[in-house]
């Protein structure tokens, strides 16, 4: 369970610092779904980062499973992304210098969760059988996604969270890759929280939540 | 031309002692300074043969010989044969390498279309070069001027691509210049011990580069020392040595200076001598030519009233021009006019 | 359009200024030492020559006598008198505080002009007088006369132009009372032709000898083999420092490749472009040339004393520690900068020609290596390695020798990407965790960016361990060569033969063995050379450098059937044991030997004492080593009894210690180079991992997102960094050892004509090894500690931003 208070976040820009998360709060319980929708600059994604251990918050508490992640220190946070979280981005998620079936296993085996049937099962749920020994760039933008999905999910977290999944892929393939990753989420009975501005992927999430001006709107 | 540096550059501008005739006109210094050396006085008695020797506390010294010669089918030859002596310093050592005194000969050889020059340098004390008096013998390196007496030598020199070997005999006595060998060089009263032998009879042989050359002919020897034998303005001179048909001689120079000093000496042809002062003799250049780079004049209008002299002296070889640490002007001259002739031309201070 | 066209162009250099940098340091750096190096040698030179002018040495010939020995002052006047223009010179070395002062006494009088010095005095007339009598006066310069400003024992000393350095002109009469030689010269220098009616020589003078003009500037010829190591380093050096070139431009271009599409697009003609780029890279080269030179200036004048002081212990060739610009040296430094601009340059300029106009503009300098062109690579390296072990066995011309120099490097370094390649990818594949497998994985992938700085270092070492080789080599080597050649304990020089006479029988019953030297000039194989007679003694036998021999060797010698020569002589002329050489006086003589001689020019022959005095019954009999064991009374007792001066008495152990003092002053040169050239090679790696350190963000950045801190990150570049330069040092090894062997087997036996045995010194690459990693690490430690800092949200871009 994720639960997010009173959380701030400004950054340093030309004029002094900008404001960009003003005092969020949120809640997603266990294997819930959940949409953040919001105009560019709204602050979704710093949210995003900040409830993923990439950012450190200025104030306020993100709790998850009972415990609080704004308190952790770099080493603590890094910890946090390994073992607890799985993280899909748009784009360049990928370790170019490592081939498909390494990149799927790579958050796993580093966070000593490797397991092989499940790592298994995934690729050919995610239909990268035949493509494990590429690299990802000999890939195309559907099937990178997918890999980013079976590795964040091969680490079995109980958080998975995903910035724009679709957001550089085309409609059909987009709606293949949210489907599949819905499907696999449930599956690992793990909360997913995704970042979009897309109506109709936030359609398919049982929660939405839109971000206005760095607060919940409504 | 006082300034005039030479192209010998040890030590910065010169070994500036080398006495030539050249010098004499003014080069390297030498008319500044003769602290401690001897200077010449009117009234000297000279003694023969010690004074044919060197004068070691004098500065500068020379035996200077110049013929007129003539082949077999009559080309004219000129040759010059000259021993300078310098001393470095009023006292001294003079033997060894740290000798005072220092030696320089210069060799030329004219013909009417040739001209050759030789110069060699070395010090006293080493054995290279020098004079001795009885037998006398002048010599530097393989040159020498030496005879029984001054009045019977033979005469030798040469350079890398001409040589000659001839024979000299005075029939004729040595003369003094000047006021009996006190000879004035300018009106301040700068003065040299000067005597001649112009009564030479030569014979011998010219080695040119197409072959040796018998040759007869005339020499005339100057015997001068002295130690500041010039005035600071001079820059420059015109020295004539003639000998004319009717078996007269004439000595006659110019000094160019602020105001030109002129002197002359006639010797009658049994060397009785007839002194001439300042302005007597005139010497006006009537045509000049380009020598090595300088505008020379090699054609005069020489006149002596006192003895009748109006003639034209011209240079049988205009590129006679001694082109060595000091250059300067040395050949044989055709005399026309009043008095008809031969004789030697040296020309200092041009270019 | 031109005016648009460089404003476009140009303007990548305004947004990329440290991009500029790196360009004009690796540009700068490189001509600083080549030029420097270019700098030492042209001012050696240059101190030779003038030497060699001023001596009378080359173009004017020389007359020497027959037997070696002094002349006598009388013949100069003999010949003098004889119509020959020569003029005589004395030579030798007083004490001075600063050291030994070379004097050399000459005659002004019959010295031409043009070999006279120039002094600075203002009243010459003083100075003739001064220079001419007693005490006398010595003209040196400027810089002598500093060192000697408190030389209170020698005559006045007054500055003069074109004088070497530590050399003093006195007059010769002067210089006779100093060097305590009255009535004595050495050579007689011939300043003319004779006279048309001298006689020949041999008549005047029977007992000198014309030696011929250009016959030998021996110290040019000696040292050349320094200036050629000097040399050769100078261009490794500019290579190394043209890899960073390479990248720099390599980089520039590829980020252009957008610009160089739209301004095509636009309508610019290729070859307009060509020409913008060409001009831009011209302006660039003659900048950074610029610096360069005035770098390579500073590099030059601070090793220059040393290099000065090497060369004048080592072969007494005076070279003036202060350097003087030449307008040649500017030229040559912006010259070459130009030269290797453009050699960098090219295959880029070539890639711009040929650019479709429909490419995509991705940068793909810095994509996964392509199997196509490491394959090329490993066919050109392959190529190159190949063409370089085969003329390593046919071998034969100096040329030869550095192309197969040329080849090995440049092989080496083509090579070295593949074998780290193949050497990660197997570590990789042993890898057990999945952070070491993309240690090794991510490793591997960065070998394109950084191939060039790795075989920049890889050039670097290699040059190190080689040139390093050799020279300890040739010191192992020459010190064990001079305990062999130096077996007597002492050298003696008789001023007469009466004396030696007198000394021998002296020395009879107080020396344990009087072993004569004795030699003569002579046409060995058409060439000028020597002839030594040797002794039969135990001494020889014992310690002689033989390298190759018949048996019974020192018996056929002393016997007289049979004679040793030199290793250059052998070399050049093919003549080992069993062949003959033509001597004076003994046509095909059998050569049962050859020993080592190292630095010398000359081919020697050695002969049997007996027979040598057959051959050569004029040479003197003036010079003998003494065996004893009490060198220091024996040479007390010499120079008591028979008023030797201490010139005339040399004990071993002076000679070891001065030739060993020489070659430490040799190694500094020598390890400031190496230093130098690491430190090019540093600057390499350096700005190529800075370069890298943005384009790196997105394959760092998924690995931090995936929980890794910053530091860990950055810790991991710092051993990358590390083992790449481990695995290139590794490489370099044997291609140093290799290069090593080619400089002491192929470049040394063609230019100098001995071989010197290798000598390995492992110690020394340790120590090569540790400042490696040192030199690498430092390079590495600023783009990681960039890497640490990087604020998160600084890498939180790489996933929003297209890119």
């Amino acid at each position: 369970m994720l639960i997010v208070k009173d959380l701030h976040k400004s950054f340093d820009g030309a004029d002094g610092p900008v404001a960009v998360l003003r005092g969020v709060d949120l809640r997603l319980e266990a294997g819930q779904t959940m949409a953040l929708t919001g105009d560019s600059g709204s602050g979704k994604s710093t949210l995003l980062h900040l409830i993923g251990g990439l950012d450190h918050a200025d104030s306020g508490t993100i709790t998850l499973d009972g415990s609080d992640i704004t308190a952790l220190d770099d080493a603590g946070r890094a910890a946090l992304r390994r073992d607890r979280i799985g993280v899909v981005f748009q784009q360049f998620n990928l370790i170019p210098s490592l081939d498909v079936a390494a990149n799927i296993a790579f958050q796993a085996r580093l966070a000593g969760k490797h397991d092989r049937d499940w790592t298994d099962r995934l690729a050919t749920r995610l239909g990268l059988t035949d493509h494990l020994k590429k690299y990802p760039e000999q890939l195309s933008g559907g099937q990178q996604q997918r890999v980013a999905i079976g590795r964040t999910l091969a680490a079995k977290p109980s958080l998975v969270l995903a910035d724009e999944p679709t957001g550089n892929l085309d409609e059909d393939s987009g709606a293949r890759v949210l489907e599949l990753m819905l499907a696999l989420v449930e599956e690992t009975g793990a909360s997913l929280l995704t970042v979009t501005h897309s109506q109709s992927l936030a359609g398919h999430m049982q929660r939405q939540l839109h971000l206005r001006h760095g607060r919940i709107d409504g | 031309m006082n300034a005039r540096t030479t192209r010998r550059a040890l030590l910065g501008t010169t070994l500036s002692a080398f006495a030539t005739r050249a010098m004499a006109q003014g080069f390297a210094g030498l008319g500044t300074a003769s602290d401690g050396f001897a200077r010449p006085t009117p009234g000297k008695t000279f003694r023969f043969p010690e004074d044919h020797g060197p004068h070691p506390d004098y500065r500068i010294e020379w035996w200077y010989i110049t013929a007129n010669l003539e082949g077999p089918v009559g080309t004219p030859y000129g040759v010059q044969w000259t021993l300078f002596r310098s001393a470095l310093a009023p006292s001294g050592g003079d033997g060894g390498w740290d000798s005072r005194q220092a030696w320089m000969g210069h060799a030329g050889l004219t013909t009417p279309d040739a001209h050759f020059a030789a110069e060699r340098l070395g010090r006293g004390g080493t054995g290279q070069a020098g004079v001795s008096v009885e037998p006398f013998e002048a010599f530097i390196d393989d040159w020498s001027l030496a005879g029984p007496t001054l009045g019977e030598v033979t005469m030798r020199a040469a350079g890398a691509d001409f040589a000659y070997d001839l024979q000299l005999d005075a029939d004729g006595p040595f003369v003094f210049q000047g006021d009996d060998g006190y000879s004035v060089k300018s009106a301040a009263g700068q003065a040299s011990y000067y005597y001649s032998q112009p009564f030479y009879r030569v014979s011998g042989r010219l080695m040119l580069p197409g072959g040796e050359v018998e040759v007869t002919g005339r020499a005339w020897l100057d015997r001068e020392w002295s130690s500041q034998p010039l005035s600071e303005d001079q820059s420059g001179w015109d020295w004539f040595s003639l000998h004319f048909d009717s078996g007269d001689k004439m000595m006659g120079f110019r000094l160019r200076g602020a105001e030109d000093f002129t002197a002359a000496t006639w010797i009658t042809a049994d060397g009785q001598t007839m002194p001439f002062p300042d302005g007597a003799f005139a010497a006006e250049p009537l045509e000049t030519s380009d020598v090595a780079g300088r505008e020379v004049p090699t054609r005069w209008a020489v006149r002596l009233p006192g003895r009748g002299v109006d003639i034209t002296v011209a240079a049988i070889n205009p590129d006679a021009f001694m082109d060595l640490g000091f250059g300067y002007w040395e050949g044989p001259v055709t005399v026309t006019g009043s008095h008809g002739g031969i004789g030697y031309l040296e020309m200092t201070g041009y270019g | 359009m031109i005016r648009a066209g460089l404003t476009a162009l140009l303007s990548h250099w305004v947004r990329r200024p440290f991009q500029l940098v790196t360009l004009m340091l690796g540009l700068a750096t490189a001509t600083a030492l080549w030029s420097g190096v270019q700098a030492i040698n042209a001012e050696a030179r240059a101190s030779y020559d003038q030497a060699a002018r001023t001596l009378a040495g080359p173009d004017r010939d020389t007359l020497v006598a027959r037997d070696g020995g002094a002349i006598d002052q009388a013949l100069f006047v003999t010949l003098r008198r004889a119509g020959w223009q020569v003029s005589p010179l004395i030579e030798g070395r007083v004490p001075s505080p600063a050291g030994p002062l070379r004097v050399i006494g000459i005659d002004g009088f019959t010295l031409p002009s043009g070999d006279l010095p120039v002094t600075d005095a203002s009243e010459p007339g003083d100075v003739n007088m001064a220079f001419l009598t007693p005490p006398g006066l010595l003209l040196v310069a400027p810089g002598t006369q500093e060192r000697l400003s408190n030389a209170d024992d020698l005559p006045q000393r007054q500055t003069a132009e074109g004088i070497p350095p530590g050399v003093a002109y006195a007059d010769i009469g002067i210089a006779q009372t100093l060097l305590g030689r009255e009535g004595q010269i050495d050579r007689l220098v011939v300043t003319g032709p004779p006279s048309l009616t001298a006689p020949p020589l041999d008549e005047v003078a029977p007992a000198l000898a014309r030696r011929s003009a250009g016959g030998g500037n021996d110290i040019a010829r000696l040292t050349d083999s320094f200036h050629l190591n000097l040399t050769a380093f100078g261009l490794l050096s500019f290579a190394v420092g043209l890899f960073i070139v390479r990248g720099a431009i390599g980089l520039a271009f590829e980020q252009r490749r957008g610009v160089f599409r739209t301004l095509r697009a636009l309508g610019m003609p290729a070859r307009t472009l060509l020409a913008l780029l060409t001009a831009e890279l011209l302006v660039l080269a003659l900048v950074a040339g610029l610096i360069g030179v005035a770098l390579g200036y500073l590099v030059a004048s601070l090793l220059l004393p040393d290099v000065a002081a090497t060369l004048r212990g080592l072969y007494g060739a005076s070279v003036d520690g202060t350097l003087s610009l030449r307008p040649v040296w500017w030229l040559s430094g912006l010259a070459i900068a130009t030269l290797g601009t453009a050699v960098a340059a090219a295959g880029s300029l070539w890639k711009v020609a040929h650019l479709p106009l429909l490419a995509p503009a991705q940068p793909r300098a810095w994509a996964r290596a392509s199997d196509r062109a490491m394959r090329l690579q490993a066919v050109a390296a392959v190529v190159l390695l190949a063409l370089a072990a085969l003329l390593g066995v046919t071998g034969g011309g100096l040329v030869v020798g550095f192309t197969l120099l040329g080849a090995l490097l440049v092989g080496a370094a083509l090579v070295l990407p593949i074998i780290l390649h193949s050497v990660l990818g197997f570590f990789g594949r042993g890898a057990a965790g999945p952070l070491s497998e993309w240690f090794w994985a991510d490793t591997r992938q960065q070998l394109p960016g950084l191939s060039l700085a790795l075989m920049a270092l890889l050039l670097a070492l290699a040059a190190n361990i080689g040139v390093g080789t050799m020279v300890s080599s040739f010191r192992t080597t020459f010190t064990g060569w001079l305990d062999q050649r130096l077996a007597s304990e002492l050298y003696l020089t008789a001023e007469s033969e009466a004396q030696a006479e007198d000394l021998r029988a002296w020395l009879a019953t107080r020396a344990d063995a009087v072993l004569p030297i004795r030699s003569s000039e002579a046409q060995l194989a058409g060439a000028p050379g020597e002839v030594f007679g040797v002794a039969d003694h135990a001494t020889y036998r014992d310690n002689w450098p033989l390298i190759e021999a018949d048996a019974a060797v020192w018996d056929r010698v002393a016997a007289g059937e049979a004679v040793l020569v030199n290793e250059q002589l052998a070399r050049r002329e093919g003549l080992w044991p069993g062949a003959t050489l033509d001597l004076p006086g003994w046509p095909d003589a059998p050569v049962a030997g050859v020993y080592s001689d190292y630095g010398n020019p000359l081919g020697q022959a050695m002969v049997g004492l007996d027979r040598f005095d057959a051959l050569f019954p004029e040479a003197p009999r003036l010079r003998f080593g003494l065996r004893t064991d009490r060198p220091e009374a024996l040479r007390t007792a010499l120079i008591d009894e028979f008023g030797l001066s201490g010139g005339n008495v040399t004990d071993q152990a002076s000679i070891k210690q001065f030739s060993l003092d020489v070659f430490e002053r040799t190694f500094t040169v020598t390890a400031a180079l190496n230093v130098l050239t690491l430190s090019v090679a540093a600057l390499a790696i350096l700005t190529s991992l800075l370069t890298l350190a943005t384009m790196r963000q997105p394959q760092l950045a998924p690995v931090w997102a995936l929980g890794l801190t910053r530091r860990r990150l950055a810790r991991l570049e710092l051993w990358r960094a590390l083992l790449l330069a481990a695995l290139t040092f590794v490489v370099a090894v044997p291609v140093g050892l290799v290069l090593a062997w080619v400089l002491l087997s192929v470049i040394n036996v063609e230019a100098f004509g001995w071989r010197l045995p290798m000598e390995l010194f492992p110690r020394d690459w340790v120590w090569l090894g540790v400042l490696s990693l040192l030199a690498a690490g430092l390079a590495s430690l600023l783009p990681a500690i960039k890497l640490a800092r990087t604020p998160p949200n600084e890498l939180l871009k790489v996933f929003a931003h297209e890119r």
